[in-house]
C-alpha cells in the first residue's frame, strides 16, 4: 500500500513582477482526460499571477514548482489567474498547455 | 477536409456553426461543475464536459450542445445532464431553429449514479417536449467515443440523426454486452464486427439515421444545414410507423442461429445488393444503397 493518501491534491503558486496582461476573454485549452489536463487563463486584478492547481497525481509538488517556474520565465504575466484541472499529465503536456493557452490568450484579444 | 472525430467538443462547434456566432451559457469560467467527482477523488472539468449555448447555422439562430468524449467518455453526470435539460427548456422559450445536440457520450456518468441516470431521463422528456413544441431537435454522431447508453436513447428520441461512418450508435456498448453475454455472444475487441453493428453505415442502411456522412466537419455542417427543416411529426402515427418497421426487421432474418454474420445477412435481408461488400465501400457508395 502507497502512505500517499486517496483523493485530489490542491496545489497553490503565485508569481510576481510579469507584464500586465491586459484585458483578454478567458480562455480555456485541453480536457481532462488520462494523461491530459485543461488549463483556464483568466483577468484577474493585482499585480500578480496565481495558479490553483486540481491533481489526481498525489505527491509531485516539487515537479508543479519546477513547471511553473519555468512558464513563468518564458511567460512573465502578470494580473492573471490559472486554473488547472489535471488528470496524470506529464511535465512535458503541462507546459505545452500552459504555453497553448497563452497563445490562445493573444489570438482572442479584442 | 478535417476530422470531425478528432475534434474537441469546442473545435467542433467553432467549426460546425457559422465562425465566431458561439455564444455559451454557463461558460468554464463560471465553475459550474460536478459536486460528485472530487468526494471520489476524480478531477472534475470546468464545464462538466458539455458547452451549451446559441449560435446561428446558415445565419438561423440554433441552440447546440457538445459532449466532450475525452472528459470520462463523454458521461451524463449530474450538472451535465442538467446543462442539456436547461438548453432544451429555453429553446421551449426562445424558440430558435432548431437545437442541435453534438453528441458523444457513453451514457450515464456511473460515477454518478442516481443522479445521473435521472439527468439523462430528464434529457429525454426535455428533448420530447421541444420537439411536441415544433422545434426540431438533430443530432450529429461521429465521435470517438460513439453515442451509447442513454444517450443512445436520447439520439433516437431526436427528429434527425446525422452520423459519419466512424460514429457508432447503440444502447449497451460492446464491452457491455460481452461482459453480461460472453464472448461467444460479441467479441468486443472485434472491431470490424463492432462496426457492422453499431456503425454508421450499419445504422444508416436500417434506418436508424437519417444522414451519412464522411468524417469531416463540413459534411455534418452541411447536413446539420439539410437537416433544419425536416422535422418529423411526433404522433402516434408516426411511432406506429417506427414499430412497424421495427417489427419488419425483426422478422427479415432467418429464424434460429443462421451461422453467418447476422449485420450481414440482415442487410441482405433488407434488400441491399452485394451486403458483404458493405464494410468496404466508400460512403458515397454505401449512401445509395438504403432500400427503405
Amino acid at each position: 500500500m502507497s502512505d500517499v493518501p486517496a483523493g485530489l491534491e490542491t496545489l497553490d503558486f503565485s508569481f510576481s513582477g510579469g507584464r500586465p496582461a491586459g484585458a483578454f476573454a478567458p480562455v480555456l485549452v485541453g480536457v481532462v482526460g488520462s494523461g491530459n489536463l485543461e488549463v483556464m487563463l483568466e483577468p484577474a486584478g493585482g499585480d500578480g499571477c496565481a495558479v490553483r492547481v486540481e491533481t489526481s497525481a498525489r505527491g509531485f509538488g516539487p515537479i508543479w514548482q519546477a513547471v511553473m517556474n519555468d512558464f513563468h520565465a518564458r511567460h512573465p504575466l502578470a494580473g492573471v489567474r490559472i486554473s488547472i484541472n489535471d488528470m496524470g499529465a506529464t511535465p512535458a503536456v503541462v507546459s505545452l498547455r500552459l504555453d497553448q493557452a497563452v497563445a490562445e490568450i493573444d489570438g482572442g484579444r479584442p | 477536409m478535417i476530422s470531425y472525430a478528432e475534434c474537441s467538443a469546442r473545435e467542433r462547434l467553432a467549426l460546425l456553426l457559422d465562425a465566431g456566432s458561439f455564444h455559451e451559457w454557463l461558460p468554464p469560467s463560471e465553475r459550474v461543475m460536478s459536486p460528485h467527482l472530487a468526494q471520489l477523488g476524480v478531477p472534475s472539468a470546468f464545464d462538466d464536459g458539455v458547452a451549451v449555448g446559441r449560435a446561428t447555422l446558415d445565419g438561423r439562430e440554433v441552440f447546440a450542445a457538445a459532449q466532450e468524449g475525452a472528459f470520462m467518455g463523454g458521461g451524463v453526470g449530474e450538472v451535465h445532464g442538467a446543462k442539456l435539460v436547461g438548453l432544451l427548456q429555453r429553446a421551449l422559450r426562445d424558440r430558435p431553429a432548431a437545437v442541435l445536440l453534438l453528441a458523444e457520450s457513453g451514457g450515464v456518468r456511473l460515477h454518478e449514479a442516481n443522479a445521473g441516470l435521472i439527468a439523462v431521463s430528464e434529457v429525454m422528456r426535455a428533448v420530447l417536449d421541444v420537439r411536441a413544441a415544433g422545434i426540431p431537435v438533430i443530432v450529429l454522431i461521429g465521435g470517438a467515443n460513439g453515442c451509447f447508453g442513454g444517450m443512445g436513447i436520447v439520439a433516437r428520441c431526436a427528429d434527425h440523426i446525422v452520423m459519419s461512418d466512424v460514429g457508432r450508435l447503440a444502447m449497451s456498448g460492446p464491452e457491455v454486452i460481452e461482459a453480461s453475454h460472453g464472448v461467444d455472444e460479441f467479441d468486443s475487441r472485434d472491431r470490424a464486427l463492432v462496426w457492422r453493428t453499431t456503425g454508421g453505415k450499419h445504422r444508416w442502411l436500417t434506418g436508424d439515421c437519417d444522414a451519412l456522412v464522411e468524417d469531416d466537419v463540413a459534411e455534418f455542417r452541411a447536413a446539420a444545414i439539410a437537416a433544419l427543416d425536416r422535422q418529423q411529426p411526433l404522433t402516434q402515427a408516426a411511432l406506429e410507423q417506427e414499430h412497424s418497421l421495427l417489427t419488419q426487421r425483426l422478422h427479415a432474418l432467418p429464424d434460429g442461429d443462421a451461422g453467418g454474420d447476422e449485420a450481414t445477412l440482415l442487410w441482405g435481408a433488407l434488400g441491399i445488393a452485394g451486403a458483404e461488400n458493405v464494410p468496404d465501400l466508400p460512403v458515397e457508395a454505401v449512401r445509395a444503397l438504403r432500400t427503405l
